[in-house]
């Protein structure tokens, strides 16, 4: 089994959120980076799951500057084979896509993972994308998964209710919440991913058809009215005269 | 030249999302002078009510018609979009959207922006506003390519009557044989989905325990509100991994959010802070959530959850 894991960078968390010049660009001053979580906790681990089952290999591809080889060494960590760093800093979801579908259209992957989203745009842009570029069967939001010979059976969110789903392989999944648990690397896994093959691919050229053209900070709250625990009553008319929400 | 929106139908029926959709595919229609065509799959009951929310032309299609397949779909689509030569194309940002908003844009060579949450702005080039960084800023987009993908942010944009109902017409478009097999799960039928949700009751780690949720649903009921709960809920298993909100779960922007036992986490923050109202009820007056709530309730949540179901009894049947 031939699986391929899509890893995307996206600021830690908690990192503060703010930007420079005259508001046109994130500033990454201070910014600390992190796998993207959907990438490093599902997408990641339901690939190494299957390779334990099924044999094979997992690969690693990512779009992005060689500063963040620290990313990829830690989906190394954790277990993939080796990895592929398309070099360039994508500018957009576009971008990606075609250089990862550039990279790989020769591959004959059975399995192609995303992530859910990224948690910084939360756009669910790539896999969708990807899957075009690639012509290949694209089951979203997969919760649950499971692989026989060349018949995938997955689990996916439709939004209120699950659906099951049978696809016959190659295919492209994006994963979310539920498919996997989180793996820590371990001291082993640090260590041999320091050796594992890294492959640097040059990037395409795609022509951009968005562009962020300002960032503005919404407003904050101004301040919280406090309700007597006692007197509910007077939480509801709030809610109803002032907020007018019920 | 048109704008062409596909008007999403769940369980036989449009519901809000699709009526979103139009309406902000109709403004765009209206800016660019042009005509606003709808367009449904497998013959939703209320079809023609599209046209009351700006449609003035809806097509459906049912040739072909049986599960969600985003591959069968999107050609479908596409194939719509050349037929009606549409130079935008409007989706909601559902599971199925997002699934097909990336495949269009390949498929039409156009400029891509999703979860829109802003009626459009036409400067030269279409504008569109967004939500990113996890609720902490706000990008303005310009689509720079002829053609463009829009997928509407739900509970953004308030569905505005404008027309009357037109006749449904079936289009001159096939959908192909899937090769994917779908079978739907236990449906929650009737539930509330949380995403479109505009109430909301979330309970977080203050609860102690999964026993403890009969007093967040009887809120919920008597509210008519979706429920939701905080990550570490969720990872005990004490509620399902779908109503799991924040920034690694669903990001959702309800007229109103009530926060109960949950300390407000920046992670946690993160999918709920676009949200009309927030009330946060905990023992702690400390707890970091009260600096993003409108109003705050400082007390326990097992005496004051009860009181405020009690409260909200009252007022409905006032
Ligand atoms: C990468 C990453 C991603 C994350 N993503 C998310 C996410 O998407 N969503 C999310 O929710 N979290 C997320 N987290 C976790 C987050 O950091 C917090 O740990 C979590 O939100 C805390 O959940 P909680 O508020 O339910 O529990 P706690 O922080 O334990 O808070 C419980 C609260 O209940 C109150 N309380 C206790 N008893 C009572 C009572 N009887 N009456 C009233 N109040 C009471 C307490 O005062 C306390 O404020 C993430 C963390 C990381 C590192």
């Amino acid at each position: 089994m031939k699986l391929l894991v899509c890893i995307s960078k996206t600021p830690d968390t908690t990192a503060k959120i703010s930007f420079i010049n005259d508001n046109t660009t994130f500033n990454t001053e201070g910014v600390q980076y992190i796998m993207n979580p959907y990438d490093e906790w599902y997408a990641l681990v339901k690939a190494l799951e299957i390779k334990e089952k099924a044999g094979g290999t997992v690969t690693l591809i990512h779009v992005g500057p060689k500063n963040n080889e620290t990313i990829i060494r830690k989906g190394l960590a954790i277990g993939a084979d080796d990895a592929i760093r398309i070099d360039k800093d994508p500018v957009d979801s576009l971008d990606v896509a075609t250089q990862i579908a550039n990279a790989v259209q020769d591959e004959n992957y059975d399995i192609i993972f995303t992530g859910k989203e990224t948690i910084e745009f939360n756009n669910s842009e790539v896999g969708s994308m990807l899957s075009e570029l690639l012509q290949l069967p694209f089951v979203s939001y997969a919760t649950k998964m499971d692989v026989q010979d060349n018949l995938a059976r997955l689990t996916r969110d439709a939004g209120g209710h699950e659906e099951q789903v049978e696809v016959t392989l190659p295919i492209l999944v994006s994963a979310s919440k539920g498919l996997a648990e989180q793996r820590i690397p371990n001291m082993r896994g640090i260590m041999m991913a320091k050796s594992k093959a890294l492959k640097v691919v040059e990037p395409v050229s795609v022509e951009s058809r968005s562009e962020i053209i300002a960032f503005e900070t919404p407003e904050l709250r101004s301040s919280c009215t406090l309700v007597d625990p006692e007197n509910m009553d007077e939480l509801v008319r709030l809610l109803h005269e002032e907020a007018k929400v019920i | 030249m048109s704008v062409l929106v596909y008007a999403e139908q769940n369980e036989g029926v449009c519901r809000k999302p699709a009526f979103e959709a139009v309406t902000f595919a109709r403004h765009t229609a209206d800016l660019l002078g042009t005509n606003c065509i709808a367009l449904t799959i497998g013959n939703p009951s209320n079809a023609s009510e599209l046209g009351s929310y700006g449609a003035t032309e809806v097509r459906n299609i049912s040739l072909g018609w049986s599960h969600f397949d985003n591959l069968v779909y999107a050609k479908a689509i596409a194939d719509m979009a050349g037929e009606v030569n549409a130079n935008v194309v409007v989706l909601g940002h559902s599971g199925q959207g997002r699934a097909l908003a990336g495949r269009l844009a390949i498929r039409l060579q156009a400029g891509l922006v999703s979860a829109v949450n802003s009626l459009p702005e036409l400067v030269e080039n279409l504008i569109v506003r967004k939500s990113v960084y996890s609720g902490k800023a706000i990008a303005s987009v310009m689509v720079k390519s002829p053609r463009s993908v829009f997928t509407i942010q739900g509970n953004s944009i308030p569905p505005a009557k404008k027309g009357t109902p037109v006749e449904v017409v079936e289009a001159n478009v096939t959908l192909e044989e899937s090769q994917i097999k779908v079978q739907t799960l236990a449906s929650e039928s009737g539930a509330i989905s949380l995403p479109d949700a505009e109430l909301v009751v979330s309970g977080g780690r203050g609860f102690k325990g999964p026993e403890n949720w009969g007093i967040l649903e009887e809120l919920a009921e008597a509210l008519g509100a979706a429920t939701a709960c905080s990550r570490p809920v969720a990872d005990s298993g004490w509620r399902p991994h779908h109503e799991h909100v924040g920034q690694t779960g669903v990001a959702i922007r309800p007229n109103l959010y009530i926060a109960i036992g949950i300390s407000g986490a920046i992670q946690h923050l993160g999918g709920v802070n676009n949200s009309k109202t927030i009330v946060v009820i905990n023992k702690d007056p400390e707890a970091p959530f009260f600096k993003a709530a409108d109003y705050g309730v400082v007390g326990d949540l097992f005496e004051v959850v009860p009181r405020l179901t009690e409260a909200v009894k009252k007022h409905k049947s006032g």
